[in-house]
């Protein structure tokens, strides 16, 4: 508090930067908008960052050989914080991108419980009202659990650390619990509270060790497959983590960005876990997350993924190479012509479209063809089975409406199926697998498709004519 | 100064700020956005800057310095990261 922070230019420039942090994100949000959104916020961040350093308090007395020590010592920080995240940054495969996210989203938060530290060293936080160390330290504690969270993120995703199960966990967590509400505590009464006659100095020390742990144990039964969701929570608090410390030092840049972060990554993570078909209580609460491990070892796992009708356009729309596997329900639905229509919109935007019609498709044979050529699909984007069979291996999606037993796996691999040995279209080999269906029940020979269940399969519910109407109105909003 | 019900109202409005960016944003950007958001968290740099500047003593100083350290890696992972994930946006806007 009290920061000498008051000078026009200064909060001129925090101005202008917040203003581009938030239209940043917000551009981030289209795909059409997002890569200049990165910039914009890109931009922001180097201006408050330049405008602190230009403004930074005592540092710039050239007179003072104290003054060039503390700006020398703020230097090397930068550096040393800014190579080593540039060069991992840079060549890291973009697979390994996420632990990386969480890594990087982690050392914000201690970096929040590091400015709180240093206010509770000096007494600062304790100059004002009463509100300033309450904010500071529970700043301090979300910021350090959610560090010592995101490095068991970083370790699962890395392949370093597995799920250990362990016995009396609940019991463990509910004591450090208790032990870590006393610290925070503690650390906000330090004169009025014995604090377990420990000096302020080490209280505070005590205090994140604690906290640092818990944020450990409490992540460290969640299975790899949630992780996605771990780290979106994560980041969500130690933007309000950011937000809090940015009232203890009456940064305005701080206080709205951190917030604005604190509050989109709490909706972004619930709408992470319903894409991926998961609760977030179930992530957090249930310690049997690894949704992956339990289809391998106790048979296929009785979970669907669905997507939203516009999300699975916008996917598509991002694809170099799709493969369309026509089926009854389009027929049912009379939605050929829709999907035409769908299909060129695709083709303006560079994305090559196929048809890939089975001989039994819509249970007479031949009867798939005519209807899209009725549409008006040309021939030549209308492909048979043994034509088109070896690309989907090579395609980004295959697109299959209210087709079911065509494209069951179960016909390649299953002897005790009833279908197994009949032909069919290998659209679960595509990269991604996007169903149009009108519900969960079985197909026309009543057995389960174990296609619907796949990993990299996401189900788009309801009657195909509606869906693809909605498609076409998301490709528009692109 | 931002305290009291001022600080509150900041707080509130951001917030619904916040939550209005995310309310319509398409799959396949979640995991960008996550790390953009990230990256704007990683203003965290600003205050850490001002906090060593202000840090007094052996103790505060090697705090704060650490403090920098991290927050500076926040924000620079956070921009390559999200630079990178968002290149595949890229090639398609140009044609």
């Amino acid at each position: 508090m009290g920061h000498s922070l008051t000078s026009f230019p200064l909060q001129a420039s925090y101005f202008i930067a917040t203003l581009l942090l938030v239209l940043g994100l917000k551009r981030m949000g289209s795909p059409r908008t997002a890569r200049n959104g990165i910039v914009w916020a890109g931009v922001g961040m180097l201006l408050a960052t330049l405008v602190t350093l230009a403004y930074l308090p005592g540092v710039w007395n050239f007179t003072e050989p104290a003054s060039w020590h503390r700006l020398v010592l703020i230097l090397v920080a930068l550096a040393a914080g800014a190579i080593p995240a540039w060069w991992s940054g840079r060549r890291v495969p973009l697979t390994e991108m996420p632990q990386m996210v969480a890594i990087y989203n982690g050392l914000g938060g201690g970096a929040a419980a590091a400015i709180a530290a240093v206010e509770i060293y000096s007494g600062r936080a304790y100059l004002g009202s009463l509100a300033f160390p309450v904010i500071a330290v529970t700043g301090a504690l979300i910021g350090t659990v959610a560090f010592g969270g995101s490095i068991v993120a970083f370790l699962k995703l890395q392949g370093w650390m597995g799920s250990p199960r362990i016995s009396g966990r609940h019991v463990t967590n509910g004591i450090l619990s208790i032990v870590v509400l006393l610290l925070t505590i503690a650390n906000i009464f330090p004169a009025r509270v014995p604090a377990f006659g420990l000096p302020v100095s080490s209280l505070v020390g005590v205090f994140l060790v604690a906290s640092l742990i818990l944020g450990i144990i409490v992540t460290l039964p969640i299975g790899g497959a949630d992780m996605p969701v771990v780290i979106s929570t994560y980041n969500a608090c130690i933007g309000l983590a950011v937000g809090f410390e940015g009232f203890v030092v009456q940064n305005p840049a701080m206080i709205i960005a951190g917030t604005i972060v604190g509050a989109a990554g709490t909706l972004l993570t619930i709408l992470m876990a319903r894409a991926m078909n998961r609760s977030f209580m179930n992530v957090w609460f249930s310690g049997f997350g690894d949704v992956a491990a339990v289809a391998a070892s106790g048979g296929p796992a009785r979970v669907m993924n669905s997507m939203d009708a516009r999300d699975a356009a916008a996917t598509m729309a991002y694809s170099e190479d799709i493969i369309v596997v026509p089926g009854y329900g389009l027929a049912v639905a009379q939605a050929q012509h829709k999907l035409w229509e769908f299909v060129q919109m695709l083709q303006k935007r560079d994305v090559k479209v196929r048809f890939a019609v089975h001989p039994v498709a819509g249970r007479m044979p031949g009867h798939m063809s005519v209807l899209l050529a009725e549409a008006g699909v040309p021939y030549d984007l209308i492909y048979d089975l043994e034509e088109i069979n070896s690309d989907f291996v090579n395609s980004d999606v295959s697109l299959v409406i209210g087709a079911n037993d065509v494209v069951n796996p179960a016909a390649r691999s299953d002897k005790s199926s009833p279908i197994y040995g009949m032909p069919i279209l290998n659209a679960d080999q595509a990269k991604q697998v996007l169903v149009i269906k009108r519900g969960t029940g079985a197909g026309f020979s009543g057995i389960q498709n174990e296609l619907f269940f796949g990993a990299n399969t996401h189900m788009v519910f309801g009657d195909a004519q509606d869906v693809i109407a909605k498609m076409i109105s998301g490709l528009k909003e692109l | 100064m931002m305290t009291g019900f001022v600080a509150l109202y900041i707080f509130l409005i951001t917030a619904i700020a916040g939550y209005e960016i995310v309310a319509r944003v398409p799959v396949i950007l979640h995991t960008p956005l996550m790390s953009g958001s990230n990256f704007v968290h990683g203003i965290v740099l600003v205050g850490a800057m001002v906090a060593l500047a202000e840090a007094h003593g052996n103790l505060q100083i090697s705090v704060g310095f650490v403090g920098v350290v991290m927050a500076t890696s926040n924000a620079v992972g956070g921009y390559v990261s999200t630079e990178r994930m968002l290149e595949m946006f890229h090639g398609k806007e140009k044609k």
